[in-house]
């Protein structure tokens, strides 16, 4: 460990640009991008299995409402999303007065709404897709034994629908983390914040992009790995034998 | 074939390279000085074609008080310095302000003006910029990159919440919007974009004007010649000196400008000339 240390200390002693300082801000990056991210994949995939289900519906006033808000928001650009989230709201009147100003002030949380919605379309695509795609032996199958429609989406098709979804899934995590680099330009500090703070502080935009898009390697690195140990548990079923 | 293009090229560089220098020498009382036009209001082209703004009335009263004979050269920005240095014209003089970059090519005057940043809230908060304690928390913008970035990052890093935005009316949309509580801005690009200066405006200026540390917000603008033409900036470094020592300069500037943009010489650089 003191060897480490001071092997890092030399390593950073040797530049103008990665001091202590910068590689501070690039920790509170990771940490926002992080937060940002993890928090609007899981609100939206608590969001995407109901609307995964209702856009399968046969009723039309459930099914064309989904539809609608999945091609808004997949046909529009995420970041066209975010301003519009953040310089849209003010445009309310008397919105600052409000007790939603708590929640809009900050640029968090209009980063937040915009990437979970955003996130949502997409998985709510994903699901409704596996789910669509059932082998129907399954579906006959869960009949013969009587199960009802509620009973049958719960054991029989959303389990088999989620792990069939899981590599296109793991495909949106990846993206989503990617995508989240937007959210600088409306003042986060998350990683690509970081970096161009570190750019526009040091005319450096070369070291500045590089170190980030190594982290964010890393990131995607980490997120492939989880989601490959997934696949082979979940979809051991799905292998050909001996493999 | 190649070659002998070269070789043209470069026996025709040799060749305008001494008439040009010649006719330096026929000529010492002209000097050519290279502008980027538009910048309005330091330089504009009226209806009639002629140049005029206050960068043109301060460069020709810079050029009586030296007894020399100026001529304008348009250029645009991009090429001004390698176009001193290739002798289309023999001093800048188009609001380039002194960085150690620049200086490494060329030879600066003293800065003839700076312009200054100004702290701004709304009318009805009361904040006191020097108490910093009472600054706990407030949310400041700035255009992410520049020098009042750098300014509020460095002096006042501890305490305010800063926002960085990709450009000034980003951050003067959130000013409006009520997401700050103060922006550190340029002043001519506050005064063009913030209702801050009159009595029953939305905005205030707190403070006074900020040009200082000069580490920070530079000396400001000054007239740049080629490093060894060190006598012809000695001649307008004098210029500058007279024209504040007099109050010819704040003339010219109460003419274009409704806030101050003055950066006088110290005593130590003038005294010489007197």
């Amino acid at each position: 460990m003191e060897q480490l240390n001071s092997w890092f200390t030399a390593l950073l002693s040797g530049n103008a640009i990665f001091t202590a300082n910068t590689l501070g801000f690039y920790w509170n990056g990771l940490v926002t991008t992080i937060q940002l991210v993890f928090l609007s994949l899981l609100i939206g995939v608590i969001l995407a299995v109901p609307l995964a289900i209702g856009r399968g519906s046969k009723r039309r006033w459930i099914k064309l409402p989904i539809y609608a808000y999945t091609y808004v928001f997949r046909g529009t650009p995420l970041l066209i999303q975010l301003y519009l989230v953040y310089y849209g709201v003010v445009f309310f009147d008397g919105i600052q007065d409000s007790i939603f100003w708590v929640v809009f002030k900050q640029a968090f949380f209009p980063a937040l709404i915009a990437f979970t919605l955003n996130t949502a379309a997409y998985t709510t695509e994903i699901f409704h897709g596996a789910i669509k795609n059932t082998a129907k032996g399954e579906i006959e199958a869960a009949r013969a034994y009587g199960m009802s429609r509620r009973l049958m989406m719960r054991r029989i098709i959303l389990p088999s629908a989620f792990r069939r979804a899981l590599p296109a899934y793991g495909n949106e995590v990846i993206f989503m983390l990617h995508a989240s680099a937007v959210a600088s330009v409306v003042t986060i500090m998350d990683l690509t914040g970081a970096a161009y703070y570190v750019y526009a502080r040091f005319y450096a935009p070369f070291q500045a992009f590089i170190f980030v898009a190594l982290i964010y390697l890393c990131l995607t690195f980490g997120i492939m790995f989880v989601f490959r140990k997934l696949e082979k548990r979940l979809l051991a079923h799905l292998r050909p034998r001996g493999a | 074939m190649n070659k002998w293009i070269t070789s043209a090229l470069f026996v025709g560089a040799l060749f305008i390279g001494q008439v040009s220098s010649q006719a330096m020498a026929q000529d010492q009382n002209t000097i050519r000085l290279g502008i980027d036009v538009p910048y309005e209001p330091f330089v504009v082209r009226n209806a009639e074609g002629d140049l005029e703004g206050f960068e043109i009335d301060l460069g020709n009263e810079l050029c009586a008080r030296a007894n020399l004979e100026c001529d304008w050269v348009e250029q645009s920005w991009d090429g001004i310095i390698p176009g001193l240095l290739s002798r289309k014209y023999d001093a800048i003089l188009s609001s380039m302000a002194i960085t150690p970059e620049r200086e490494r090519q060329v030879l600066f005057s003293l800065p003839y003006y700076n312009t200054p940043s100004v702290w701004i809230t709304a009318r009805d908060r009361d904040i006191d910029i020097d108490d910093k304690d009472s600054l706990k928390g407030l949310s400041v913008g700035v255009q992410r990159g520049t020098i009042r970035d750098v300014y509020v990052t460095q002096e006042y890093g501890d305490v305010l919440d800063i926002h960085r935005y990709g450009s000034s009316q980003e951050v003067v949309n959130d000013l409006k919007a009520g997401r700050l509580d103060l922006t550190f801005e340029d002043f001519p690009i506050a005064n063009d974009a913030i209702d801050f200066r009159g009595d029953d405006s939305p905005y205030k200026q707190l403070g006074e004007s900020i040009k200082t540390p000069t580490s920070i917000f530079g000396e400001g603008a000054a007239m740049a010649f080629r490093k060894r033409d060190r006598d012809l900036a000695e001649t307008f470094d004098k210029a500058i000196c007279e024209v504040y020592a007099d109050g010819t300069f704040d003339k010219l500037m109460n003419q274009y400008f409704d806030y101050d943009l003055s950066v006088p010489p110290s005593a130590a650089d003038c005294e010489k000339f007197e």
